[in-house]
């Protein structure tokens, strides 16, 4: 679509009928932030069935208006009825920008509409911004425009995409990336209800014959205060009993670099990086991980990075704040024989310890 | 039931198994990695190769990217497909997701007909998922996307697609989409004798001019995203670095230097 008389922040709010998606809750976050520095509302797009009291939640997280298309349906996420729901909705009220989370959702259902309307989408953007934007071509100064910022070339640059001349600006948006905003109960917000035509074929092209939810030892990394990671270096399935043990004792999880995944030694749900999660525990240790940007990038935000590794040159240590150089192998049974003890001493002496948060500096090298 | 028509997409990549390291002056030395095809699509080519195994199939491998992309059709020609189309002009340099998907969907359609078109979830170095998707709209047929497995049976398909915590059992009509993930059946290699057969049969490059493509509409100019800037990230932080002692004291040392900064491992881990 060309730009007319586009204006508003929307962000599609994603559930599984039983809570909204904690991605979603984030983009309230970062789409308050963008709404107010362009002086616009903030809106929720809502669809599903019975879930109206998820509505008033996102009014308590910073939507000012919240659409909510209820139909039977509607009541599990599928592409085709979806994108037809948002697309209309899209073309009626003319948003300026949409923001999705890049989950399995987002990513299936913002393109699709990017294309139908044909504009422009940006994928994984792991910070939002406004600024202006000059076209160096045609000389043309667009302003007020949605910066998209992502990793780019697998995560050796940050590039900022704009969409300065079609609408709405489309971008998904990487969970796990921004803070959760605070949840205000008394906020005031408008509810729309909004009567969609659904029943056409071509909506009903794929059927949903099973859901199903696998605990299988998931990796919750999300919200883990303590993450102990393990990479190349631990060298297989059996390296990773260590890794497990050490996030035992911190009551913490596992998480793992691409190449550990990749060579089969643990399952994708530990993967952190550009390909994977990204997390933001207290702590991270990173064992035997070289320290590739792809993986990086998925641990930029936790508060203190513990790495492990046996070559000292490896580019780990560039993004630790404690560094051992040793084999992991020798170090680790040790590390955890002593937490051990200082675990059970702990256990007569407790004390509230606050972890400062240890400003991580982004230099930007011409 | 007549042979199944397949298209698979695939992309030329930079080997990402390639060592990235940083250089002296902070910025990062990525190693002139050689070219591989998307990792993801090795496993749509492998899934592409077990329905043709099975129910017999054709296999048409397209590429869209610069002359030498060739090498991975060539590839996927060696794993076992039948016929690959490079899509291959200048004027699609630039493209972004929307203008890709376009020419791509063009291509498709000049082909003709297709029951199943598949396509890695997401490529190594653009990491975006966004092609396969716009594709199907373009197209105006569905999609299942993180597809871990499937199977045509009675005109559908039946597709494990993955999501958050679990996944999801989808059917499908025919034709669909399917964007394939990493954790499904291990991609084959090239044989010997499939490399032998690679090296006798054509692969057939078009121009835009071939699919009927307007300039305009592909390449920077048909890209409504543009690039405003791109920045080397490093990131940085506050290093303190044990080495040198016997393991015992490097343990020590770390847990003291801790302590001495305020942190206490075990009271955070409770």
């Amino acid at each position: 679509m060309s730009k007319g008389d586009f204006s508003g922040v929307w962000i599609y709010a994603g559930h599984d009928g039983s809570k909204i998606d904690r991605a979603t809750l984030e983009l309230l976050g970062v789409g308050r932030k963008i709404a107010e520095k362009i002086g616009a509302e903030l809106s929720a797009v809502l669809i599903g069935c019975g879930i109206k009291h998820f509505a008033y939640e996102l009014i308590s997280y910073g939507a000012d208006k919240v659409y909510l298309v209820e139909h039977e349906e509607l009541k599990y996420y599928t592409t085709l009825p979806y994108a037809k729901v948002l697309t209309d909705l899209i073309a009626g009220e003319k948003p300026e920008i949409v923001l999705f989370a890049a989950n399995t959702t987002g990513r299936d259902l913002a393109p699709r509409i990017a294309a139908r309307l044909k504009t422009g989408l940006t994928a994984d953007c792991t910070d939002l911004d406004v600024g202006d934007y000059e076209d160096k071509a045609s000389g043309k100064l667009y302003k007020n425009i949605l910066y998209q910022i992502r990793p780019a070339f697998g995560g050796d640059v940050i590039a900022t995409i704009v969409t300065p001349e079609r609408r709405p600006q489309m971008a998904t948006v990487r969970p796990g990336i921004f803070e959760l905003p605070k949840k205000n109960p008394g906020r005031d917000g408008e509810i729309i209800q909004c009567r969609i035509e659904l029943g056409k074929n071509e909506e009903q092209a794929v059927e949903i014959l099973k859901i199903v939810k696998e605990e299988r030892g998931e990796a919750n990394l999300k919200d883990a205060k303590i993450i102990v990671g393990g990479g190349r270096g631990v060298g297989g399935p059996e390296g990773f009993k260590l890794i497990r043990e050490l996030a035992k004792v911190l009551s913490g999880q596992v998480g793992a670099s691409r190449a550990a995944v990749d060579a089969g030694w643990i399952s994708y749900s530990h993967q952190i990086g550009l390909t994977g999660q990204t997390v933001r525990p207290d702590i991270y240790i990173a064992c035997g991980i070289s320290g590739a940007v792809q993986h990086v990038i998925g641990v930029k935000n936790a508060k203190i990075i513990i790495a492990i590794n046996k070559d000292p040159h490896a580019p780990i240590f560039d993004f630790a704040d404690y560094g051992i150089v040793g084999d992991l192998f020798e170090i680790l049974p040790v590390l955890i024989e002593k937490l051990k003890n200082i675990k059970a001493k702990h256990k007569t002496l407790r004390k509230m310890v606050n972890v400062q948060f240890r400003g991580l500096t982004w230099k930007t090298i011409k | 039931m007549p042979p199944v028509n397949i298209i698979v997409l695939i992309k030329q990549v930079p080997d990402p198994k390639a060592h990235v390291s940083i250089k002296e002056d902070g910025t990062l030395d990525r190693e002139r990695a050689k070219a591989v095809i998307n990792p993801y699509d090795r496993y749509a080519i492998e899934a592409a190769l077990k329905v043709k195994e099975k129910l017999g199939a054709k296999v048409i491998a397209l590429s869209m990217g610069p002359p030498k992309a060739e090498d991975a059709l060539r590839e996927a020609l060696a794993m076992g497909v039948d016929e690959a189309i490079l899509l291959s002009d200048r004027r699609l340099a630039g493209s972004d997701t929307l203008a890709t998907s376009y020419a791509l969907s063009r291509a498709i359609r000049k082909i003709g007909h297709y029951d199943l078109i598949l396509c890695g979830m997401e490529t190594v170095d653009g990491n975006t998922g966004q092609v396969g998707p716009e594709i199907a709209e373009h197209l105006g047929i569905p999609q299942i996307t993180y597809v871990e497995n499937f199977e045509i049976r009675d005109g559908f398909v039946r597709a494990k697609r993955l999501i958050e915590g679990g996944y999801e059992i989808l059917r499908s009509k025919l034709p669909v989409l399917l964007t394939i993930t990493n954790t499904g059946e291990e991609p084959r290699c090239a044989t010997f004798l499939g490399v032998v057969k690679a090296v006798k049969k054509d692969i057939v490059v078009c121009s835009i001019d071939d699919i009927g493509v307007e300039e305009d509409s592909v390449g920077l100019k048909g890209s409504p995203t543009k690039v405003k800037k791109i920045e080397r990230a490093v990131l940085c932080r506050s290093k303190y670095i044990v080495k040198g002692g016997s393991v015992e004291e490097i343990v020590d040392n770390l847990l003291k230097k801790l302590e001495e900064d305020g942190i206490d491992l075990v009271m955070m881990s409770e």
